[in-house]
């Protein structure tokens, strides 16, 4: 054959990675994007607040980095910092898991609450945290939430949640779901304070959380692509003997179905949320919101 | 033909054994009676010792059983003049959950609860007792209308939980649910609530919120269904008999926790063994927690509800404990103050 006569010469030569080399990229310098799989700058994520300038992906955000670009800078005093679940089933390694999750994370619990303000305008909020056992519901989750939605109704504050949730936490069995009705009585005496309550669901909002206190907003907002949803695909799927198709269960998907008011990117949403805030204003405060304090 | 559950084995072969000799004596004429005594007493120990110390697996199956009492006749066994209620006026009926007016002890009440068949067409028909969000929106529905009218309602809860399927889905299966929550938070009639059978996770809360939470001896009420929480943690559905045992599911344990505020005694052996017993003390049981709740005003009502709830949780920490123990006073909350000490010596 002509082509033997002339030897293609490889010009380059494969080399393979350092097994090490992957692991040797310092975290958060950069970041593969989930959706479009472009490489991403730590520094240029940050700065479109962990959401893809390419595809507009969302990254989970941690609840100390959702305050932080939420609440006006300094304004943010936590509640409760110091509550950590018990064990009242002494479920099997559940403590450990516990213990991990607070090493993990920083955190003593899935749930950040406290008092801050946006653009001028004083509210309660509560951040979960995805990282803390999924950011499943145990016992101090449902007393933290109850207990800053008690302080809203002492201060006569507006209300903002930020959920993001596996659902309840089966190590804490029943006590898990009777944290549903606690944040609901809770909610319910909000509501009979004629105080404003903004529900404002991220990746990913299902089960009990989904069947509670997300889903009892006056607002109901959300990030794109969100999963959002009672039952998960894994229970849907074996049942119908279908694949359900990618875009079940997303925001969109439950925006088109009636059950959100909007599905609103994360770097509208300090805005929005001011805005709704301000066209809310609540008894005792006199400052309107968006003037500087 | 009874249905007979796997650990029951053991009885039914040795009852079946006494039959034989008895048999036997008529045919044959050969006095066997002595045997007979001996074995029927020994039947008698058998089934005390399988009824006496019944695992949480085991009332599980009870719990599940398809002859057990449904909430049409627990409905039609305590109430005069019931006049079934249907539809959520927004989307369709939903035959998951039954409800409507009656009277019971001379007064009208509202009752509604989640409603099981008794066989495959009848199941079908009832979706095996899992309500879509238009089965909770009825409900709802139904309560308000109570609320209206001044007079208290009655939950029946038997459900292995809300139905999980596309349609649930796309009609806010969540949204409904939630929204019965912080409805029956607020209502400002008495609701009476019972577990019956299945209490299945947020598909029983939904019916579930009240003044009062009644659960029959044999009744579980649970988080998650054992077998999806063996799923979940072990990768196998098969395992449900180990969830089941360490997710303190029973009413035994509830009641321990200071959740549930009544446990209602079943017939020898599980309620549909004697049905018209076990109709009997619900209905002796719902009489005593209505006719306290009916003189309450509403205000009353709903602070005692809600703090109720409130302290339901065991958490560390902080001020925190104290908060808890402090606020679990009353007759509800009673339970919650020992709530942890108990809960270790369970263990073991």
């Amino acid at each position: 054959m002509l082509k033997d006569l002339f030897p293609k010469k490889k010009r380059y030569a494969t080399v393979a990675p350092h097994p090490g080399a992957r692991d040797k990229v310092p975290e958060g310098l950069i970041e593969k994007c989930k959706r479009c799989g472009q490489i991403l700058l730590g520094k240029e994520l940050e700065k479109h607040l962990k959401t893809c300038p390419h595809c507009g992906y969302h990254f989970t955000l941690t609840a100390p980095e959702r305050i932080q670009i939420t609440l006006d800078e300094g304004s943010f005093e936590e509640f409760d910092a110091d509550l950590t679940p018990g064990d009242p089933l002494l479920f099997p390694d559940y403590p450990s898991r516990v213990a991990k999750a607070q090493e993990a994370t920083g955190l003593r619990q899935g749930v950040v609450t406290g008092r801050g303000a946006i653009c001028g305008c004083p509210v309660v909020v509560g951040v979960m945290d995805s990282r803390f056992i999924m950011g499943s519901m145990g016992s101090v989750v449902g007393e933290k939430l109850a207990r800053a939605v008690e302080a809203a109704v002492k201060f006569g504050l507006p209300v903002v949640l930020f959920t993001v949730s596996g659902g309840a936490r089966m190590q804490e069995g029943i006590f898990s779901l009777m944290q549903m009705a606690k944040i609901s009585t809770a909610l319910a005496r909000l509501n009979e304070s004629g105080l404003l309550y903004i529900a404002v669901l991220t990746n990913p909002t299902t089960g009990g959380v989904t069947a509670s206190f997300a889903m009892q907003g006056d607002i109901h907002l959300a990030e794109p692509g969100a999963t959002i949803g009672f039952a998960g695909r894994r229970i849907i799927e074996p049942l119908i003997r279908q694949k359900l198709p990618d875009e079940f269960q997303t925001a969109e998907f439950v925006l088109e179905h009636g059950m959100l008011d909007q599905v609103v990117h994360r770097k509208d949403m300090r805005t929005l949320l001011a805005t709704i805030l301000s066209l809310h204003p609540q008894g005792g405060e006199t400052v309107g919101c968006g003037t500087a304090l | 033909m009874a249905v007979e559950l796997p650990f029951e084995k053991p009885l039914i072969e040795l009852r079946l054994k006494i039959e034989e000799l008895k048999q036997f004596t008529e045919e044959k004429g050969i006095d066997m009676s002595v045997e007979v005594a001996t074995l029927e007493a020994k039947a008698k120990a058998l089934a005390e010792s399988i009824y006496r110390d019944l695992t949480p697996w085991q009332k599980v199956q009870i719990a599940r059983h398809p002859e057990r009492p449904t909430t049409l006749d627990y409905i039609r066994g305590m109430c005069d003049d019931f006049v079934e209620l249907h539809g959520d006026r927004s989307f369709r009926e939903d035959a998951a959950i039954v409800g409507g007016i009656a009277r019971f002890d001379g007064y009208p009440i509202t009752v509604v609860g989640t409603q099981k068949g008794r066989d495959t067409k009848e199941n079908i028909f009832r979706n095996f007792g899992m309500a879509h969000p238009e089965g909770y929106r009825k409900a709802l529905r139904l309560m308000k209308q109570a609320e209206k009218f001044g007079r208290p309602v009655l939950t029946f809860i038997d459900t292995a939980g809300a139905y999980p399927g596309t349609g649930a889905e796309e009609r806010g299966q969540g949204e409904a649910i939630a929204r019965n929550l912080i409805e029956m938070a607020a209502l400002r009639v008495p609701i009476v609530c019972i577990v019956t059978g299945e209490g299945g996770s947020g598909g029983a809360l939904g019916l579930g919120i009240g003044d009062r939470l009644l659960m029959l001896e044999h009744a579980y009420y649970s988080v998650i269904a054992p077998e999806s929480a063996a799923a979940l943690l072990w990768k196998d559905a098969s395992q449900g008999q180990r969830a089941a045992n360490a997710m303190s599911i029973t009413a035994q344990d509830l009641f321990r926790f200071g959740i549930v505020d009544e446990v209602l005694p079943e017939p020898f052996g599980g309620a549909h063994r004697d049905p018209a017993a076990m109709i009997r003390t619900v209905k002796t049981a719902v009489s005593g927690a209505l006719a306290s709740l009916r003189e309450r005003p509403s205000v009353d009502l709903s602070t005692s509800r809600y703090d109720k709830y409130r302290s339901m949780g065991v958490v560390m920490g902080g001020a925190t404990h104290s908060r808890l123990v402090d606020t679990a006073v009353g007759d509800e909350g009673t339970n919650g103050a020992e709530l942890e000490p108990e809960v270790q010596d369970s263990r073991h």
